[in-house]
């Protein structure tokens, strides 16, 4: 699979997709390499195209909580769409990472200059963000843990 | 198909391991006549003596011999979680419908499990490891809560070199090297042709509800999602109704079923 076809770019019309990729380079990063930290400025993002980030944060004590991981299509940071572009997590690379890194800026003037655009990556971050937090909830629900039914199992 | 047995058999244990801090794998024997051949998906009810029997999926099949994991979540599958080699269980079954795996020949296969609902998926694994000309591409998906509860990790490793064998936690620890997020996460990267693959679901209900609606909207076709599903299983063959779910008794017409059945039976509150 390639990200030109899946992931998030798969939820742009061809169009606006070659719009997105006409202000991305690409990049790579070793392993270990951090990518941001909580509450940093949130200027740029990333599509990955192979390797594996790790989400995390910084809990005061304890060693930091890897909280989710990303891999090949999915999109890396949504904290540069909204005010006040602050990163919410930190990201690591846990593997060689090749990744098209995009300029926020950049990004943000086109959306307010076309629209159209606009629209579709506003709609297509909103859907990695709605599918997150799906996931998100289910892991609240802790269904792996022992269950509570009280019946003589 | 010959009728299951309905008293219980005795059989001895004859290996106990360890899988996790609540969980062990123990192969039983027939210590006198066998019960009739189980399929992958089928169940047996296992007696502890003096304590009560509950359904036990089958997670592997070796001729006579049964192999099932259990958790112990009572005082039932606590008493068969501590058995050790050489005791003995009452054994009835099979009970319930399998995975039909025949039925997915030429398919690629998607294997989605969520915590010990990768026990009763396990002999189907094995099957199709053993019958790869029958089959297409192979992907394992596995997600638990913590490294520590992923069930057979030595056989995940040893299936990789046949299939894709994909593993995630909700919670890692420092030296969990897979993916942290729920199982559905997973699905990006498996290998498969949504218009020609069955999968095969088992776990909690809300883990098998998310992962066939994402099937579904990946393409594949409703009919060839199978999900396995529990209620309290009693007698094991349709009469005392404690399994029902709407028009089901899952001890007869499941515990596998069709996500075409299934889905809207989930999404009722109480049945």
């Amino acid at each position: 699979m390639t990200t030109e076809a899946s992931g998030f770019l798969a939820t742009l019309a061809p169009a606006h997709r070659s719009r997105l990729l006409a202000l991305a380079r690409e990049v790579s990063f070793p392993a270990g390499v951090r990518l941001f930290e909580e509450d940093g400025r949130a200027d740029r993002f990333w599509i990955v195209r192979s390797g594996s980030v790790a989400l995390d944060i910084h809990v005061p004590g304890r060693r930091t909580a890897v909280v989710e991981t990303l891999g090949e299509g999915e999109l890396l940071g949504w904290s540069w769409l909204f005010e006040p572009y602050r990163w919410h997590l930190g990201a690591r690379a846990r593997s060689a990472l090749l990744a098209a890194e995009f300029d926020a800026p950049k990004v943000r003037e086109a959306c307010v200059q076309d629209p159209g655009f606009g629209l579709a990556v506003n709609h297509g971050v909103a859907q990695v963000i709605a599918r997150r937090l799906k996931a998100t909830r289910t892991r609240l629900l802790d269904l792996y843990g022992p269950p509570d039914t009280g019946a003589a199992r | 198909m010959t009728a299951p047995s309905a008293v219980p058999l005795p059989y001895r244990v004859v290996s106990h391991r360890d899988e996790t801090d609540d969980t062990a794998t123990i192969v039983l024997e027939p210590a006198g006549a066998p019960l009739p051949p189980f399929a992958p998906g089928q169940f047996a009810m296992v007696y502890a003596f003096g304590v009560g029997d509950v359904p036990l999926s089958v997670c592997g099949i070796d001729g006579n011999r049964l192999t099932h994991t259990v958790r112990a979540v009572g005082a039932i599958s606590s008493a068969l979680r501590a058995l050790r080699p050489g005791d003995c269980v009452g054994v009835r079954g099979p009970f319930g419908t399998g995975w039909g795996l025949p039925e997915a020949a030429g398919d690629d296969l998607l294997v989605v499990a969520g915590g010990i609902g990768l026990a009763p998926l396990r002999p189907l694994v094995l099957a199709a490891l053993a019958t790869p000309e029958r089959y297409g591409r192979l992907n394992v998906l596995v997600g638990a809560r913590e490294p520590g509860d992923l069930l057979y990790p030595a056989e995940l490793t040893g299936w990789q070199a046949d299939a894709r064998v994909l593993t995630t936690v909700d919670r890692a620890d420092e030296r969990w090297q897979g993916d942290v997020g729920v199982v559905t996460t997973l699905l990006d990267r498996a290998s498969f042709d949504p218009h020609s693959a069955t999968a095969f679901v088992c776990g909690p209900e809300p883990m098998i509800r998310a992962t066939a609606d994402d099937l579904v909207q990946r393409g594949v076709q409703p009919d060839r999602i199978r999900v396995s599903l529990e209620r309290t299983m009693h007698c094991g063959t349709g009469h005392c109704g404690h399994c029902q779910l709407g028009p089901l008794l899952l001890c007869r017409d499941g515990p596998v079923v069709t996500w075409t059945r299934a889905r809207s039976l989930l999404l009722v509150r109480e049945l």
